[in-house]
């Protein structure tokens, strides 16, 4: 035994002695990191079994339920006029506020209702199911604008916002330009101080909801010689003398959802109306995408599912070579993958919603679900449009439609590049 | 007269979307991994209480259901819809997944006549002047509940509502029926069983705050045989099978009328 011992000793010594270029097989100290999910105390012998990810509370289908047929009554009906017209229909709007879909978070005690994170993440999915757009409207206002007040607004701030915002008004996120796209914090909007106000100057562009907000968070620097750290969020009305809002963009998806550039010309803010501190905006703007993105996760992942619930049932029907095109085996295994990965993309996204309202590190799998929803909404409508044939070329069925929406998940909220940037950065501090 | 109390009674159906298929057996549809809802004119129903309610005209609207312990969720829909309370009784050794059926079998469900019997029990204990329900289940479309539930109670009874009003001083309502050929209008005295047709008003949907607040909300769940105050009567119906209709024959193209005839009369038609 010890002289095993001495041998097994004797060859670590020598190994240690091989430059490393000459031991390519030999590995460094790893740590298997399959997952980094936590123990729960007493989990086994209390014979709690967790609950599968698609497990719902009774409020949760209650509500998932109740904006399916929203969605199917309400807005399936407009969605292709809406897309023709590239523009909202106030109903879809206002049908919004009346469900209490824009304030799904917000507490009761400013008229929200005080729902979890991952109802906001069923909610996004089951709109987006029928029209990506509306769904976006849905998204940022609960990720992003409700969040933002909550998070870091006064009490002021919240007292005179929130309850706006939960009613009737749309808040828009004012942080891209021109030469600043991902590369977010090189931007020239500039905010001067004079007493006790400040004025903006400066013009964003790819604004989304523009055209329907009324209250923007722009992001404007104070101090160009700190760089991005002088970059502060200011609270700006619509009715603000010198904001402009341009003409909207002429896109190819999500037609309905208004992009527009918007310009400020002496803009005079009061300084009770900065979000937060004074140089802090960049982070809020990154802590606020951080879980937007798990929002654009759910969209891309109710689009794909739309997109393929759309599609199935024309592949059994359609009849070629005299048996329906989803009786061929080419065609069924096509679509079990397709199947598969819509799974694959629901779980990560799930499971990232999950671990954002409970309060654990997220900002990985957040980016992963983003990341991978958006890859699979793009190879599902692409499918679903060959799957059906001529007639998913046409503007006769939806098919078209979801092709040209999901586009955009790769894009906004960080493009893909920028996600597995995120994701590297994360893996680069594990190992 | 003080505002009234109503009663509406709700069932919980698999959903109008979900393509119903005959479960391995022959006996009953398939109902597990089925997405259910509440019956469409439970719905409207309920929502035409609910109106009142909110006309002032109702002072409390409890819904009812007589099912298995998976009703509540139907009963949950209809407290965030907007009723005040709930109340379940539920049906004894109902399995798992077993809705109020055309009322077979043991844990079949109840059918009816039995649905009928409960709700005049509670009827008794909770004294509402109004009991309202949808004209039929969308499931098995018997379209009896509402009828025998007056007869047991010996009250009126107005079917197929396409409007309700209630009178000044709540003795009375008045009624639009909708019937084979026309409307029928119609005074009711209270008490009344009224059932809901697809015209009476178009539902809500259910608001987010609304949902959360259902929870709240009390719901009493009542075993069948302690709301009769004794043994469950046998079901009077037994299903012998249950089988999907036969597939469709693809149709045939002919050129002419004279080719059709021709056609008809060789398959024996005319």
């Amino acid at each position: 035994m010890a002289a095993v011992g001495g041998y097994l000793r004797g060859c670590a010594k020598v190994k240690r002695n091989i430059p490393v270029f000459l031991a390519p097989w030999r590995a460094s100290p790893c740590a298997f990191r399959s997952s980094r999910s936590e123990p729960m105390p007493n989990l086994a012998s209390d014979g709690v079994v967790c609950a599968p990810l698609q497990t719902f509370t009774e409020e949760e289908t209650m509500l998932k339920n109740m904006v399916t047929k929203f969605a199917q009554e309400r807005v399936a009906p407009l969605v292709q006029k809406m897309d023709e017209n590239s523009k909202m229909e106030d109903s879809v709007i206002q049908g919004l506020f009346e469900q209490g879909l824009m304030s799904i978070e917000l507490g009761e005690e400013y008229g929200g209702t005080g729902a979890s994170f991952f109802s906001i993440i069923l909610v996004v999915e089951e709109l987006a199911k029928v029209d990506p757009a509306v769904s976006l409207l849905c998204e940022l206002q609960n990720t992003l604008t409700n969040k933002l007040f909550t998070t870091y607004g006064t009490e002021e701030q919240k007292r005179t916002y929130l309850p706006r915002v939960a009613k009737d008004t749309i808040g828009s996120f004012c942080l891209s330009e021109a030469g600043s796209g991902s590369d977010a914090f090189s931007l020239k909007t500039r905010a001067e101080k004079r007493g006790d106000y400040y004025v903006i100057n400066g013009s964003k562009m790819w604004i989304s909801l523009a055209e329907h907000a009324g209250v923007f968070f722009v992001m404007a620097n104070t101090d160009p010689s700190l760089g991005y750290r002088g970059i502060t969020c200011f609270i700006v009305d619509r009715d603000t003398e010198g904001l402009h809002v341009g003409k909207k963009e002429d896109k190819l998806g999500i037609r309905a959802s208004s992009t527009c550039p918007v310009t400020f010309e002496n803009v005079k803010v009061p300084e009770t109306n900065i979000l937060g501190q004074v140089g802090q905006g960049y982070k809020y703007a990154i802590g606020m995408l951080n879980t937007g993105r798990i929002g654009i996760a759910a969209q891309m992942l109710g689009l794909a599912q739309g997109c393929f619930d759309h599609t199935i049932p024309y592949t059994k029907e359609r009849i070629q070579f005299g048996k329906s095109v989803f009786d061929f085996q080419g065609m069924q295994h096509q679509i079990a993958q397709v199947a598969t990965q819509l799974e694959a993309a629901r779980l990560l996204t799930y499971n990232a919603a999950r671990l954002a309202e409970t309060g654990r590190p997220f900002i990985k799998e957040a980016s992963m679900a983003k990341y991978y929803a958006a890859e699979v909404a793009t190879l599902t409508t692409s499918k679903c449009i060959e799957w059906m044939g001529g007639v998913g070329f046409t503007k006769n069925y939806p098919i078209e439609k979801y092709y040209r929406d999901c586009k955009i998940g790769t894009i906004y909220e960080g493009t893909s590049n920028i996600q597995l940037s995120t994701i590297a950065k994360s893996l680069a501090k594990e190992y | 007269m003080a505002p009234l109390k109503v009663l509406v009674g709700v069932k919980r159906v698999i959903d109008f979307a979900v393509k119903v298929r005959v479960a391995p057996g022959g006996h009953v549809v398939q109902e597990q991994g089925v997405k259910h809802s509440l019956n469409p004119f439970c719905e409207i129903a309920l929502e035409e209480a609910v109106r009142m309610r909110e006309r002032g005209e109702a002072a409390e609207v409890i819904a009812a259901t007589v099912g298995s312990r998976q009703s509540q969720d139907a009963l949950r829909t209809a407290l965030a819809l907007g009723a005040d309370r709930a109340v379940l009784v539920e049906l004894p050794g109902a399995g798992p997944e077993q809705g109020a059926g055309p009322g077979a079998g043991p844990g079949q469900g109840a059918g009816p006549p039995l649905v009928a019997a409960a709700l005049a029990k509670l009827v008794e204990r909770e004294k509402p002047q109004l009991v309202l329900l949808g004209k039929q289940a969308i499931d098995d479309d018997c379209n009896q509940t509402g009828q025998i539930l007056a007869a047991i109670l010996d009250w009126s009874q107005g079917t197929f509502l396409s409007r309700l009003e209630l009178d000044p001083g709540s003795s009375s309502v008045r009624i639009q029926r909708e019937v084979d050929g026309g409307l029928e209008q119609l005074r009711l005295q209270l008490p009344t069983v009224l059932t809901a047709d697809l015209r009476l008003n178009q539902p809500r949907y259910a608001t987010l705050p609304n949902i959360m607040k259902a929870k709240k909300k009390p719901l009493e769940v009542q075993p069948l045989e302690q709301l009769l105050g004794g043994p469950v009567p046998p079901p009077r119906l037994r299903v012998l099978r249950l089988e999907e209709p036969p597939v469709r024959q693809g149709a045939q193209r002919v050129e002419s009328v004279p080719a059709l005839l021709e056609r008809l009369a060789a398959l024996g038609r005319i």
